[in-house]
């Protein structure tokens, strides 16, 4: 049986600024939600340098380990055609910005609940200029630390790899998460087979 | 000192030529651009050194990647594919329209998933503030378009034929005409970003995006094909472009090799 060959991936370019970022990119979590987090960093190259041109976006199951099936993350006014934003019940588990001029991101969204042997995480993609193929990483809450130590992927690695992949708790249930494309440090970037 | 278009087509040869000579000696073929593509200057600093660390989903069924974002009719509006209607009046430029199914690597239809489409102007300008090259804004054109697919894959955009357009990747460098497609699957594994292009563009050998591109099949299937048959009388041409979205091994059979 022949199977279609893949259309294959070109950089997001400099110029999606106006088509793909949307009002309340970064408010994935329902206002009040008691389970909400901040996840943010900074986007830097091989010399360390912040990239200003990124998108991300974050893609994670609720604090119960499941995965929304609910669409309204770009939520539309029929009327104007613009964005209404999200309607501050349904969690559709979606989030996307783009990096700031200092190469920063943040997303507010629900706590992700562990599936599987795995440690809670998010599910991150990384565009860029410069980008031929996004990026895959995962953010994983620093806690807890027995779920860490149990995770597949996170014991697989070399301990230094594997922190990569786990954000640093703030204060105010923040957790950094800095993205290195290249060099000391480098995130660790995953292939799916 | 700026590289000269004839470094850079010295460059895109060796590369292909490095890839054509990987296959002769059984490499697989690629289906994607490498990471690391130096004739593209932006991905110098940008691409990991370390190599990408597998997963294999087979063995993972609770990966949340392979669950995907739903988005609905609430996402969307009926205005959104048709690029020609978002402003008072029409834009300037070739109107075409813009049509194909998305399918995965079984050639099944991807069903009701988000398709965002971003271009130039007819002029090659960008609706964007960093892009300030001396050619025309259209107060018509925005330059952006959604849609969600239909059941059998099928998707549809009304919009005007983008310019070509100058970049500073190297002295005289200029991007072929292109069409920016954002494409979500049912797995966050199938997440697609990429360009379509126009037939027979003169551009085509010169630019080192499309180029990144290093398999000759594979930098094909980036090329709409013109379609009479699509094209309305006294209103619009129309182009055919499938796109196939990669994943998983889990979720398709490689044919038989
Ligand atoms: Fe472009």
């Amino acid at each position: 049986m022949s199977t279609p060959r893949p259309t294959p991936s070109h950089t997001v370019g400099p110029f999606y600024g106006y088509a793909l970022p949307f009002p309340g990119g970064g408010e994935t979590a329902p206002p009040g939600d008691p389970d909400t987090i901040t996840v943010h960093g900074h986007v830097l190259d091989g010399e360390g340098t912040a990239v200003p041109d990124a998108l991300i976006e974050i893609w994670g199951p609720g604090p119960d380990g499941e995965l929304p099936r609910k669409g309204g993350s770009m939520r539309r006014d029929p009327v104007t055609g613009g964005f209404l934003g999200r309607n501050g019940v349904d969690f559709t588990g979606f989030g996307r910005v783009p990096t700031d001029a200092d190469g920063h991101w943040a997303v507010r969204t629900l706590r992700p609940g562990a599936r599987g042997e795995h440690a809670p995480y998010l599910s991150v993609c990384v565009f860029a200029r410069g980008l031929t193929h996004h990026l895959f990483t995962r953010l994983h809450l620093p806690e807890p630390a027995d779920a860490l130590a149990a995770d597949p992927l996170l014991a697989s690695l070399p301990p230094a790899r594997a922190a990569t992949l786990v954000a640093r708790a703030e204060p105010h249930r923040t957790f950094r998460f800095d993205i290195r494309l290249q060099g000391a440090d480098e995130t660790v970037f995953l292939e799916f087979t | 000192m700026a590289l000269t278009q004839q470094d850079m087509d010295n460059e895109i040869a060796r590369h292909r030529e490095a890839y054509e000579k990987s296959v002769a000696e059984g490499a697989p073929r690629a289906d994607h651009p490498p990471r690391d593509y130096p004739p593209y200057r932006s991905s110098l600093l940008r691409h990991p050194h370390q190599p990408l660390v597998v997963v294999a989903t087979a063995r993972d069924p609770e990966a949340v990647e392979l669950g995907s974002p739903a988005f609905g009719d609430t996402d969307v509006t009926e205005l959104d594919n048709d690029l020609t209607r978002r402003h008072r009046g029409e834009p300037i430029g070739e109107r075409i329209t813009v049509t194909g199914r998305v399918l995965d690597r079984h050639g099944r239809p991807v069903r009701g998933q988000l398709i965002e489409l971003w271009q130039a102007n007819a002029a090659g300008r960008y609706a964007h503030q960093r892009d300030q090259h001396p050619a025309p804004l259209d107060p018509n054109f925005t330059g952006a378009g959604r849609t969600l697919t239909d059941d059998d894959g099928g998707y549809r955009f009304t919009t005007i034929k983008p310019g070509a357009y100058p970049w500073r990747n190297h002295t005289n460098a200029w991007r072929p005409a292109h069409l920016h497609f954002s494409v979500f699957g049912t797995a966050f594994t199938q997440r697609l970003v990429t360009q379509m292009y126009f037939p027979n563009d003169p551009l085509f050998p010169y630019d080192p995006i499309l180029q990144s591109v290093t398999d000759d099949a594979a930098r094909q299937r980036l090329v709409a094909t013109y379609d009479h048959s699509l094209s309305t009388p006294e209103w619009s041409l129309g182009y055919r472009w499938d796109i196939v979205l990669d994943g998983p091994a889990a979720t398709w059979i490689e044919d038989g090799r």
